[in-house]
């Protein structure tokens, strides 16, 4: 079984509140030496037969990925 | 004959009925719209309206975007029907890429829920006729991701064709930048604005009614075409 992952995170110069939330409760947990931390998105996605990787990037395009404020990157990972 | 208007409901949505109220209080016929609709109804103007759609899955707006009843909407929207995206709806607008830029999480990292001071800065869409520019009006905002972002380029370009369509004024409450609270298309009949002017329309239920005139103002607008 193919499988494809697509990882989305925001783009460097967008805002990442989520990230900075997270970032906050580490230093508050005593993690020290944290510079930042971004979040992202990470889609696992199997397929029945071959993988038509146009239509991948065609998914990640449209729907994964909102290019105005994300990039995303694809993964194939065969089986 | 009165203007027709129809309010979308998506899964998710909240504020559909308040925008249905709205448009019979500006005068014309509320028609309900359901997600599902493949072709639109004989209508002026459709409203998104705000809420959760698909429950924020994925990005605010993006799974509704895929609805069957916006590739009519957004078919009508580029044919000069005037569509009026309120909160999700404005989020909608973005992911259908009819508006440009994007809405993230508010930079205060909370929900935040509040009566808001607006500019109206362009008083020329099919949605603000009814404004006079530079009006300060006063209507309820609640959102969570509200925050509107866009590259440089986008924002002069918004800033230099005048289609910011409003401004915050006091405190930004979401991180938006240079305090965009709505915008508008090159044609000006495709509108998103953060805040929500259909709860803003009975002096019982909000903090004034100055949010009626974003309806009144497309009855106006059908009334003297």
């Amino acid at each position: 079984m193919a499988r494809v992952v697509v990882d989305v995170m925001l783009k460097p110069e967008i805002l990442d509140p989520q990230g900075q939330a997270v970032h906050g409760a580490l230093t508050r947990l005593g993690l020290t030496g944290v510079a930042s931390v971004r979040q992202g998105k990470r889609f696992e996605i199997e397929f029945e037969g071959p993988v038509d990787a146009a239509q991948v990037d065609q998914l990640a395009e449209t729907l994964l990925a909102n290019t105005v404020i994300e990039d995303y990157r694809i993964t194939h990972e065969d089986a | 004959m009165p203007a027709r208007i129809a309010a979308v409901t998506f899964p998710g949505s909240l504020d559909d009925r308040d925008a249905l109220r709205a448009v019979a209080l500006a005068g014309a016929e509320p028609v309900a719209l359901w997600h599902g609709e493949r072709k639109l109804p004989d209508v002026d103007g459709v409203v998104l309206p705000g809420g959760f759609s698909y429950g924020d899955y994925l990005r605010c707006g993006a799974i509704a975007r895929f609805s069957p009843v916006m590739d009519a909407v957004i078919k009508g929207a580029h044919e000069g029907l005037p569509v009026l995206g309120i909160c999700n709806g404005f989020q909608i607008l973005c992911e259908s890429h009819l508006l440009p830029g994007a809405l993230i999480r508010n930079d205060v990292r909370k929900f935040v829920c509040r009566d808001q001071r607006l500019r109206i800065e362009n008083a020329d869409t099919a949605w603000t006729s009814q404004y006079a520019s530079q009006q300060e009006i006063l209507i309820p905002l609640k959102n969570g991701e509200g925050g509107f972002v866009a590259d440089e380029r986008t924002l002069d370009a918004l800033e230099a064709e005048g289609r910011v369509v409003a401004r915050y004024l006091d405190d930004n409450p979401n991180g938006s930048y240079r305090d965009i609270a709505g915008i508008t298309n090159e044609q000006g009949n495709v509108v998103g604005l953060m805040p929500h002017p259909e709860h803003a329309v009975e002096p019982l239920t909000g903090p004034s009614t100055d949010g009626l005139a974003f309806f009144t103002s497309l009855v106006r607008r059908l009334v003297t075409a």
